[in-house]
């Protein structure tokens, strides 16, 4: 009896110690996965690297064996769209911020060739944050204008990295743009998605204010107090919106490869009406689900992946808002489709909440009660107008009707609104979704319908086309009352 | 025969006319002194730099024409590949000729052994490393202005303007030593460009100085951020090479007497 107790014993021990061991080897695979990469064997065929601009990256690894990739990146120097109107002398690796995308596979081996243009004032260099040896790269790359620079590594290390310049002053040739995403695959290669797009953020610092029109230089001294004029994602204000727009269709699993070049802020990564399933944290081995926000250091990066379920514009933004709101940190994923109200109905019910009484009272849209209200003068719609402005409308719009380029329209100086004063009303109770021109600009997205009272449109619409050089339209509660 | 004044005043205009060009650079005196260079130095110690002459300007392809004239080894045809890379004045259209819209412009894609020899035909030098820097801290008003922070703005909004090569020297307002265009134009090739990356056992560490978080270890203001391009050009250059954005100007001791 004992002595089958003790066998049993033991066998139970004999299983634990097992799997304790087999996730200790796990756990070891891991690890060791850069010793046993460096002596994978390579085919001696050289193969050129794919190279892609964002928002695209290169065909996946697959099953693939080792091979030699030969990469050729060319540096220019050149100017470009910061925003809309403002211009920017962009430093690049070829051509784009953030750079060309790199993919290979680990066990690769990299034949890279750097090229500075003969046009480009400075020298420079790569730190390709894959890359185990001096700098990451950064001496052998070293490169002066009109010359090319070939250096050699191995991939050892499955991963997202960042590469970027690091020739001095590093922080200035970082501002600049010089930052892109190399992807090492795992063996096998990631498994197989949807769609797949490349992300990156970067802040910038200008010597003029954040919409400050024309060439705008780098400002050192906002660099150094890490003060920045523009926060965004692919190098320009709505680089990710309007014919920018990331797409996908309801079904589809989407990877985002997100990186953040900085030089100074860390990516607070998220996307409005989205909840990743799965997170590669930090851009390493480790995953996480079901994620809210992930954090993406300066110099970092994440792979981030979701199933896009019902259609909507999911927006990608840096969850510290102003950054998104004031500073262009701002992209949309287009998802289109069959709606699925069993993940998200919508709009049920819409009630009158009243704290006092004992039920909530509940009533149809169409019937909203209004209590009858004195009829306000102009001066008093403008009062209440200015503030349901502020609190309905001004988060989108901003204070003084600026809007926001490419995502939400101007409503200063609108010839869209002052050629339209019959169709306000219905926009302010109805929402707005599809393409639309204000001021020679595109603008598609969607305006939700507002709930507020008939005296509180009226006076919001008077505010609005009586600010700002509008065309000075009053509006009357009747009015709004007939289009209800 | 005694010529009278007026003959003797066309005489030496005829022989203005018949020297090269480039002999009528106008020079500035630059008084020496003490300061503390960005890299170099050793422990931090002031460098002293006697009075010197520099050229007003940027040596331009005009005159360089007439160096090339006189001098036809230096022209693009003759120049061994050792003294000049294949790029060796890469805008002139032949041995003699270049678009007139640049003949003012400074001549670039000169290799350093070239800007040598057109300062040595000069009876000139190539500045020093030091001596350059010694005379580009002075703003407009003041000889070291490297505090002010317009100063190092001003530098970095023209160091990011593209395609300043193309310019005419002497466009922009010259410094306090009535100096023009040692930033506006294009990088200045230097006698020792090479001395801080070649500095015997020093080298590996001088070199890494520029690179990643190294590149403020050695540094002696780290808000001069225009000091640390020049030095990371200078150190990314060999005396071989020619560059689109690289010319050169001359200089020359003072005369102690004066």
């Amino acid at each position: 009896m004992k002595a089958k107790a003790r066998t049993i014993r033991s066998i139970l021990w004999a299983i634990i110690a097992l799997t304790v061991m087999s996730s200790c080897n796990q756990q070891k695979d891991e690890e060791n996965i850069s010793s046993k990469a460096v002596h994978m064997k390579v085919d001696s065929r050289p193969v050129k690297a794919e190279l892609t601009a964002p928002p695209f990256v290169p065909k996946p690894v697959g099953n693939r064996a080792p091979q030699k990739l030969i990469v050729d990146m060319e540096i220019i120097e050149e100017e470009g769209d910061l925003a809309d109107g403002v211009r920017y002398v962009f430093w690049t690796f070829g051509g784009t911020v953030p750079g060309s995308f790199i993919r290979g596979r680990v066990g690769d081996v990299v034949e890279f060739t750097l090229k500075n243009h003969p046009d480009n004032k400075l020298p420079h260099n790569i730190d390709l944050h894959a890359v185990t040896g001096q700098g990451g790269g950064a001496e052998a790359s070293f490169v002066a204008p009109g010359q090319q620079k070939t250096f050699k590594f191995k991939l050892i290390n499955p991963g997202l990295y960042v590469y970027h310049c690091a020739t001095a002053p590093v922080g200035m040739h970082i501002a600049n743009g010089m930052y892109g995403l190399i992807l090492v695959e795992p063996v096998g290669g990631l498994p197989p998605v949807d769609r797949e797009y490349y992300v990156m953020q970067g802040d910038f610092y200008t010597k003029g204010k954040h919409g400050d029109p024309g060439l705008q230089p780098f400002d050192m001294q906002k660099a150094y107090d890490e003060h920045a004029d523009y926060v965004l994602f692919n190098g320009k204000v709505g680089a990710l919106t309007g014919d920018g727009r990331l797409t996908a269709k309801v079904g589809e699993t989407v990877r985002l490869f997100v990186g953040n070049g900085g030089p100074n802020l860390v990516s607070s990564f998220h996307v409005i009406g989205e909840i990743f399933d799965k997170v590669y944290i930090e851009g390493g081995s480790a995953t996480n689900y079901n994620v809210q926000t992930t954090l993406i250091p300066a110099g970092g990066a994440a792979i981030v992946e979701f199933k896009v379920e019902v259609p909507s514009n999911l927006i990608l933004v840096d969850h510290a808002l102003f950054r998104t709101f004031n500073k262009g940190a701002l992209g949309v994923l287009e998802v289109t489709g069959e709606e699925n109200p069993v993940v998200f109905e919508g709009e049920v019910l819409e009630g009158i909440y009243q704290p006092e009484g004992p039920t909530i009272q509940k009533v149809p849209v169409e019937t909203v009660a209004e209590a009858p209200a004195k009829v306000l003068t102009k001066e008093e719609k403008m009062e209440l107008g200015k503030k349901v402005y502020n609190t309905s409308c001004f988060a989108c719009h901003l204070p003084n009707g600026e809007g926001l380029a490419n995502a939400f329209p101007p409503l200063a100086k609108s010839d869209y609104l002052n050629k339209n004063v019959d169709k306000a009303i219905d926009i302010v109770l109805r929402g707005l979704s599809g393409e639309i021109t204000v001021n020679g600009q595109k603008y598609n997205s969607q305006m939700p319908a507002q709930v507020l009272s008939d005296q509180e449109v009226a006076s919001v619409l008077t505010f609005i086309y009586n600010s700002w050089g509008n065309n000075g339209t009053e509006f009357t509660e009747e009015q709004v009352r007939a289009k209800r | 025969m005694l010529m009278r004044v007026s003959d003797y005043r066309l005489f030496v205009a005829f022989l203005a006319i018949g020297l090269p060009v480039s002999a009528q650079q106008e020079i500035a005196r630059v008084e020496g002194g003490r300061f503390l260079p960005m890299y170099g130095s050793v422990k931090e110690q002031m460098v002293e730099i006697k009075t010197f002459e520099m050229d007003k300007k940027p040596v331009t392809n005009s005159e360089f024409l007439a160096f090339v004239k006189e001098n036809p080894k230096w022209r693009k045809s003759k120049v061994p590949r050792l003294f000049a890379d294949e790029a060796y004045l890469k805008n002139w259209q032949s041995d003699l000729s270049f678009s007139q819209a640049i003949a003012n412009a400074p001549v670039t894609n000169v290799s350093w052994f070239a800007a040598k020899a057109y300062c040595e035909c000069q009876g000139k030098r190539l500045p020093t490393t030091n001596e350059w820097e010694f005379a580009a801290m002075a703003g407009y008003k003041q000889p070291d202005e490297r505090k002010d922070s317009l100063y190092t703005a001003r530098i970095l909004a023209a160091y990011e303007t593209p395609k300043t090569y193309l310019k005419a020297v002497g466009q922009n307002q010259p410094n306090y030593w009535g100096i023009y265009d040692l930033n506006e134009l294009v990088w200045e090739w230097t006698s020792d460009f090479a001395s801080i990356m070649i500095s015997g056992e020093n080298r590996d560490q001088d070199q890494r100085s520029l690179f990643c978080g190294a590149g403020s270890q050695n540094a002696t203001d780290l808000m001069n951020y225009a000091a640390f391009m020049r030095y990371a050009f200078r150190n990314s250059i060999q005396a071989k090479f020619t560059i689109t954005n690289l010319g050169f100007r001359c200089v020359k001791s003072a005369d102690p007497a004066m």
